[in-house]
């Protein structure tokens, strides 16, 4: 009995083939084509569509960064050469206040070289002209003297 | 009715059990082709879910179907290659959801507890009439996309690298659809049938580690078909330099 039924000698049996097998066929094919429509194709595209879109931003993304990059580095340069010229500005001033100090010391040197000469020529002046003055009230004392004395003999 | 004295209410054991349906002078096994129905119906109601609302960023049963859309494309795509995949990618993947859902739900759902005047509800894969016609599509396949791809070239497959190869490479013609249907025919009935007799003698605890494995043998057993499909898609489409 076990055998008739596995090996379907009369009816039924694992083996027993009929008009399932195409009608099975031609259902399988049917579902290939609908599932084609309903999912492979609708799906591909949203699938392909976003690797698209990641692929494109992601190029947008590193062209964008190259040009950060690029700015960056203007920058820096741009940096660079404002602080070498402030620096140079700053020399420059430096150097002007220092020749500016250097100036106003020397002319202020001058001028009291100047008037420490002409307050020691007054000073000389008025010295000899004191001199001369006890000269020639000593020599007027000295003749008074002298007649004083040849007057008393 | 069973092969084994005692019948317990859901542990029977009926095999090479058929519900006939007759139309006109054809005859078609009922119950397989109920389930295969459930199982259509089951794949394009997840599939019209999937794809109601699709955006950018998926959301819910997108993400799924995207999952299973990727995994697809990436079996044809290394099995078939660059070239052609694009193809092919719905065939092999009808096949390997067919079969895969119907082997999940062979060992998932408790089809014995609907009754059927003969035969009983189970995997469409378990009954041997589905495996061959899956099988054959899959020569018609192959000899296709061979024949549209190089023509008549198509043939200098069956004398490469040697003329010696010819008479394997015809059996092989005949062995590619007979292991293809038997491989996924023997492990789904062969599942059912341990299943049953373990349920049948120890109705307790016993069963679930080969329920469990019974779900991996069925997932294997998918992806196995599919990737056997794909490869001799791809062989027959292979340029020979």
């Amino acid at each position: 009995m076990t055998s008739l039924l596995l090996f379907g000698a009369t009816e039924g049996g694992l083996f027993d083939f009929d008009a399932t097998l195409p009608l099975m066929a031609v259902q399988v094919v049917l579902l290939t084509f609908i599932l084609n429509a309903l999912f492979f194709k609708p799906v591909g595209r949203v699938v392909e569509e976003r690797e698209g879109f990641v692929t494109t931003s992601r190029a947008e993304a590193k062209q964008k960064l190259a040009q950060v990059e690029k700015l960056e580095a203007d920058l820096r340069d741009q940096l660079a050469t404002a602080r070498q010229a402030a620096q140079k500005l700053i020399n420059e001033a430096e150097q002007d206040s220092d020749k500016l100090y250097r100036e106003a010391l020397a002319l202020a040197n001058a001028e009291a070289n100047t008037s420490r000469e002409e307050a020691r020529r007054e000073i000389d002046s008025q010295r000899d002209a004191a001199l001369n003055q006890l000269k020639s009230d000593a020599d007027k004392l000295g003749d008074l003297i002298v007649e004083r004395l040849l007057a008393a003999k | 009715m069973g092969l084994l004295p005692f019948v317990f209410p859901f542990a029977e054991l009926e095999v090479g059990q058929h519900l006939y349906w007759q139309i006109g002078n054809i005859r078609l096994h009922g119950q397989v082709f109920m389930t295969s129905w459930i199982v259509i119906g089951a794949l394009l109601a997840l599939v019209v879910i999937g794809t109601r609302k699709m955006e950018r960023d998926p959301r819910g049963v997108q993400n799924l179907l995207e999952f299973l859309w990727d995994y697809i494309r990436d079996l044809a795509r290394t099995q078939i290659g660059e070239k052609v995949y694009r193809d092919w990618m719905p065939f092999i993947g009808t096949l390997f959801l067919f079969i895969f859902v119907s082997n999940w739900g062979g060992a998932l759902v408790p089809w014995r507890l609907i009754r059927l005047p003969s035969g009983e509800l189970g995997a469409p894969t378990a009954d041997i009439n589905t495996t061959v016609a899956l099988a054959l599509l899959v020569s018609l396949s192959y000899f296709y996309a061979g024949l549209s791809n190089k023509g008549l070239r198509y043939f200098e497959y069956y004398v490469h690298p040697t003329p010696i190869m010819l008479p394997f490479k015809i059996v092989e013609d005949f062995t590619k659809p007979l292991s293809l249907s038997f491989r996924l025919f023997g492990n789904i009935l062969a599942d059912e049938l341990v299943v049953a007799v373990l349920v049948f003698l120890v109705p307790l605890v016993l069963p679930v580690p080969v329920m469990f494995l019974g779900l991996f043998t069925s997932a294997i057993q998918a992806l196995i078909f599919a990737t056997l499909a794909a490869y001799y898609i791809g062989e027959a489409v292979e340029e020979h330099h």
